[in-house]
């Protein structure tokens, strides 16, 4: 199976060499190539997450190659290509595989230079898996930052610009702002990656390497906020969050659905592999300020959700009010808070990209995303809006689908050891449900508005993209066991944790 | 005292190839002149041939010059450095300028300074090596001989390089003065020992000799040359300038200080660090407001040279790290600022613009040569995939490791700033709406030389251990030359 995660990272790469041979007038061509990457990646991915023998929670399928060795400062193992996969990288591969073949599915529609498109598309979700997989800092990081790479251009090309009345987002606004914040962010970890290196004095960037040293305790408490913040800035942290509506409503419907579905969580995962394995005692230290953050970010989010018109920017909005949870999870450094942190982290990534594809969708036809100018589009639009409905129903958190499952794993955690922000956090997810049932109530529900008799259902590929989207946010939302028994496996190894 | 004359083959090959070209163009009348560039390649070609007999040597010639690993290194940097310059200049070079015998032969001399700068172990040949280089790119920035910014460019160039040169032979006599000997490794002998009797002068022929050195690689505060040599000059010799001058500057800078001066490190250390601090700063500031491509890259290289200083900063009596560091890097830089220029100029030589608005809408136009461009300055931004990710790392950990956690924590802040002024470019290529729409017809020489350029940024960010092995073979040799180091116990900084 090792042969497997190599190729999560492999595949993609290829897919973006071999897009670059097909002439760029073979549209059609070029659409069904990049699906097919993208359905057997979410077969790999399917196969990589059922195969994980999860007694014990160790990490499975490694592999280890060579990469930069026995110089200068490297010694033995100094930098090598580790991959492998762990109970809490398994979902996320899961979730990895899920969208970007629905994101390949909803990217049909693009018709301006597709073949640029999809090569960038590709070469992020190399990243993308690459940062779940690594089990070495400087890969990690490369792949981090390959990662952030091509959404410049992706928002900025084939993005859309929101009109406000007063003024204007410009999507190159929107690229430029998300790329350079994401970046300068990064500088954060790469000056914690250069001082745990100097720290640990052992010649080698492989975590399990590093992670065998005890860092001293004040060393911890001042680089472990640098991995804190350095990540929580792409996992949406409150108050470093601003980038991401603006970044996500100016994306295109595809991009959109990976960066607020699967690399908004690398910003958390990033804080759980790297910060808090490395560094437990400065997680704890610490874990009252990321708490604070959490609980403010799942808060103030969830409040500028119910006063957006945007159907986009409220979607970005819920996303950081969502990942405010994740923080929450992780800052109770229990094992059950933890747990629901990486089931949120799947949830969202699920429910978010099924919400963007539905807007998309609707962009699509309409060209407008205002949601007090429709009214009643359950009428035209019924397998639509049940899928609208669906994610906003795992968003406010129904019991039955996904939303559920993780919110009260993270709930239950924080009352044990944050009761103020357990109570605070269960407030942001009333106001969710408030915003969420305005917003079907205005656009989807009501009286019909005349203007839209001209919309149609959403095409072959948007159904099929939604349609695996809501199987999975239903499956795991009814039987949760294969996520929770991985997840915690490997959560309850980690240091720090109390049960 | 060896006298083996066969050891400077490669330098007769580059001397007698420049000779035979201005022969050939002043009395071979059936000669055809854009053949030149190709013969001129071939003699770059030549000597960098030649140099591969010298790997895995150590020696010298008379005590002056040494053939080690470390020059043999050199000497295939260079040589590669004028071939692709060459090449990149044939098309400019036969519309735009007169007198091409010339131009190319001075393209070899300046090589050949270069190496000899790599390979002196005596700092009066370093210094005459150093002339050699610094006359020919003085008259190759003139060249345009009608255009009154390539004068200016030319005439500033020369008079502050003239200056400089004075201050780093004051700082040559200096030292001489006080250590008896020009030799690095006796210069290393006497730091080494007791110098408290004449440290004022020593430290003052230092500062001199590093002003003089901080000079020729454009370190702020001696940057103010750059802009206008680089906007000047004639497109390629500003990529000429920017390859082999910061290259060669390097090789003597980094030799000079791990060789002569590495005893009193902890000395000068705290120096080299604050000029690559400035230098930093202010060329990766100061770049975000540049319209024109060349002095944006003007700017952007003096960042670059901040970043090898950070490398300097970071040189230790106890390993080699921060030299292959610096050399890593050093190659990384060269590769990817000659992709991003020579693409810059094949678009001059079809467009004749060099302004960064004057790129909106390459993306359409000459899709291979927005990609290079956009490889060449992600890798000089430090973007994973690409060869300025692999060696900013590297020379960023250095930095941490000899405890400048500091200086390495500026030089990430100041690397994610210039994204900024590259993304600019970037954006100016694939969103910008061009004026025309046809396609620009491109030479399968040219398509060749961007493609191979790019090829080496992604090697080497993707494997660099050949390189970096290549790299250790011949830093090895900085620290063996100086064989009488005696580890001075010193405050770290």
């Amino acid at each position: 199976m090792e042969w497997a995660v190599f190729t999560t990272i492999a595949l993609p790469a290829i897919t973006a060499v071999m897009l670059m041979v097909i002439p760029s007038h073979r549209r059609d061509l070029i659409r069904y190539t990049a699906t097919l990457s993208g359905f057997a990646l979410f077969i790999i991915s399917l196969l990589i997450f059922a195969k994980y023998q999860f007694a014990g929670g160790g990490p499975a399928f490694e592999m280890q190659l060579g990469w930069l060795e026995n110089v200068a400062f490297l010694g033995e193992k100094g930098i090598t290509y580790h991959l492998a996969v762990d109970g809490i990288a398994a979902p996320m591969v899961l979730l990895t595989g899920i969208v970007i073949f629905a994101g390949s599915l909803v990217s049909w529609s693009i018709d301006h230079r597709n073949k640029d498109y999809f090569i960038l598309l590709f070469l992020l979700v190399s990243g993308v898996f690459g940062v779940f997989v690594s089990l070495d800092l400087f890969f990690f990081f490369f792949f981090y930052e390959l990662a952030v790479l091509p959404m410049y251009l992706l928002i900025a090309v084939w993005g859309s610009s929101s009109d406000f009345g007063t003024f204007i987002r410009t999507k190159e606004y929107g690229a430029m702002k998300l790329t350079l914040v994401l970046v300068g962010a990064s500088t954060l970890v790469f000056i914690g990656i250069l001082a745990t290196f100097f720290e640990s004095g052992l010649g080698s960037f492989d975590l399990q390497i590093l992670g065998s040293v005890a860092y001293d305790e004040n060393f911890q408490k001042i680089v472990y906020p640098l991995f804190m913040f350095g990540f929580g800035v792409l996992a949406g942290l409150f108050p470093f969050h601003t980038w991401s509506p603006d970044g996500h409503v100016a994306a295109p419907t595809g991009v959109s659905m990976l960066h607020a579905g699967v690399l908004m969580k690398l910003g958390a995962f990033g804080i759980l592999r790297i910060g808090m394995t490395l560094f437990p005692e400065g997680a704890a230290f610490w874990s009252p300020v990321l708490m604070t953050l959490g609980v403010s970010g799942a808060l103030y989010g969830a409040i500028s959700a119910l006063s957006q018109r945007d159907l986009k920017y409220m979607i970005g909005y819920s996303s950081i009010s969502h990942m405010g949870y994740v923080m929450m999870g992780l800052a109770t450094m229990t094992a059950i808070g933890v747990n629901g942190a990486v089931l949120q982290m799947f949830a969202h990534g699920v429910m978010t990209a099924l919400m963007f594809a539905m807007v998309g969708a609707l962009y699509q036809q309409a060209h407008i995303r205002d949601m007090t100018a429709f009214g009643g589009l359950a009428k035209k639009m019924p397998r639509q809006t049940a899928f609208f409905v669906i994610a906003g129903l795992s968003s406010l958190g129904l019991p039955g689908l996904a939303g559920f499952i993780a919110e009260f794993h993270i709930f239950v955690g924080t009352f044990h050891t944050f009761p103020w922000a357990g109570a605070l956090g269960i407030l942001a997810a009333a106001i969710t449900a408030t915003y969420i049932l305005r917003m079907l109530a205005m656009a989807f529900f009501g009286p019909f508005n005349q203007k839209w008799e001209a919309l149609k259902e959403m095409g072959p590929t948007d159904m099929a993209a939604g349609a695996i989207l809501v199987i999975f946010l239903a499956f795991m939302g009814m039987w949760p066991m294969p996520f929770v028994d991985r997840i915690s496996s490997t959560v309850a190894n980690l240091p720090g944790i109390t049960s | 005292m060896n006298l083996d004359w066969s050891l400077l083959t490669p330098e007769y090959i580059l001397a007698g190839w420049a000779g035979m070209l201005v022969l050939v163009s002043l009395f071979w009348r059936g000669f055809r002149k854009d053949w030149l560039p190709y013969l001129a390649a071939v003699g770059a070609l030549t000597a960098t041939l030649t140099s591969l007999v010298w790997i895995n040597f150590d020696t010298n010639f008379a005590g002056i010059i040494e053939i080690n690993n470390y020059t043999a290194f050199f000497r295939i940097f260079f040589g590669l450095i004028a071939l692709f310059v060459i090449l990149a200049s044939a098309r400019f070079v036969k519309d735009k300028l007169s007198h091409p015998g010339e131009y190319y032969a001075l393209i070899l001399l300046a090589t050949l300074g270069a190496n000899s700068m790599a390979a002196a172990t005596e700092l009066l040949t370093a210094y005459i090596s150093l002339e050699l280089l610094s006359f020919s790119l003085y008259v190759l920035t003139s060249f345009a001989k009608f255009d009154a910014r390539s004068n200016e460019g030319g005439l500033k160039y020369m008079l502050l390089g003239a200056f400089s040169s004075a201050i780093f032979l004051f700082g040559i006599s200096l030292i001489y003065g006080v250590t008896n000997t020009t030799q690095y490794s006796g210069i290393s002998q006497v730091m080494a020992g007791d110098i408290s009797s004449i440290d004022t002068a020593l430290f003052l022929g230092l500062a001199m000799i590093l002003s003089g050195l901080a000079f020729k690689v454009a370190a702020v505060p001696f940057h103010m040359w750059t802009p206008d040599a680089y906007e000047g000059a004639p497109f390629p010799v500003t990529a000429f300038i920017s390859a082999i001058s910061k290259a060669a500057g390097f090789a003597l800078f980094l030799k000079l200080f791990s060789q002569a001066f590495l005893p009193i490190v902890d000395d000068w250390r705290l120096f080299i660090a604050a000029l690559a601090t400035i230098t930093m700063v202010l060329g990766n500031l100061v770049a975000i407001q540049q319209k024109n491509i060349k002095r944006l890259f003007a700017y952007s290289s003096i960042g670059q040279v901040g970043f090898l200083m950070v490398g300097m900063a970071s040189l230790s009596v106890a390993n080699t790290d921060a030299a292959s560091a610096i050399l890593l890097h050093l190659v990384g830089y060269v590769i990817s600022t000659l992709a991003a220029f020579v693409v810059a100029i094949i678009y001059f030589n079809l467009t004749g613009k060099e302004k960064i608005s004057d790129y909106n809408g390459l993306a359409e136009r000459a899709p291979f040569l927005a990609l290079v461009m956009s490889i060449a300055l992600f890798s000089l931004a430090g973007m994973p995939l690409f060869a300025g990710f692999a060696t900013k790392f590297i020379l960023f950990q250095t930095a941490a490791n000899e405890g400048l956690i500091w200086l390495a924590a500026i030089a990430v802040v100041m690397s994610f700033i210039s994204l900024y002024y590259y993304l600019v470019v970037i954006r100016h290529m694939y969103l910008g709406k061009a004026t025309e729409s046809t396609r620009l017809s491109v030479s399968w020489i040219e398509y060749v030389m961007v493609g191979s350029l790019a090829v080496g940024v992604l090697f080497v960010g993707i494997y660099p251990q050949p390189l970096f092995n290549a790299v250790e073979a011949s830093t090895q040799f900085l620290y063996t030359a100086s064989h009488a180091v005696s580890v001075v116990a010193g405050n770290r900084w």
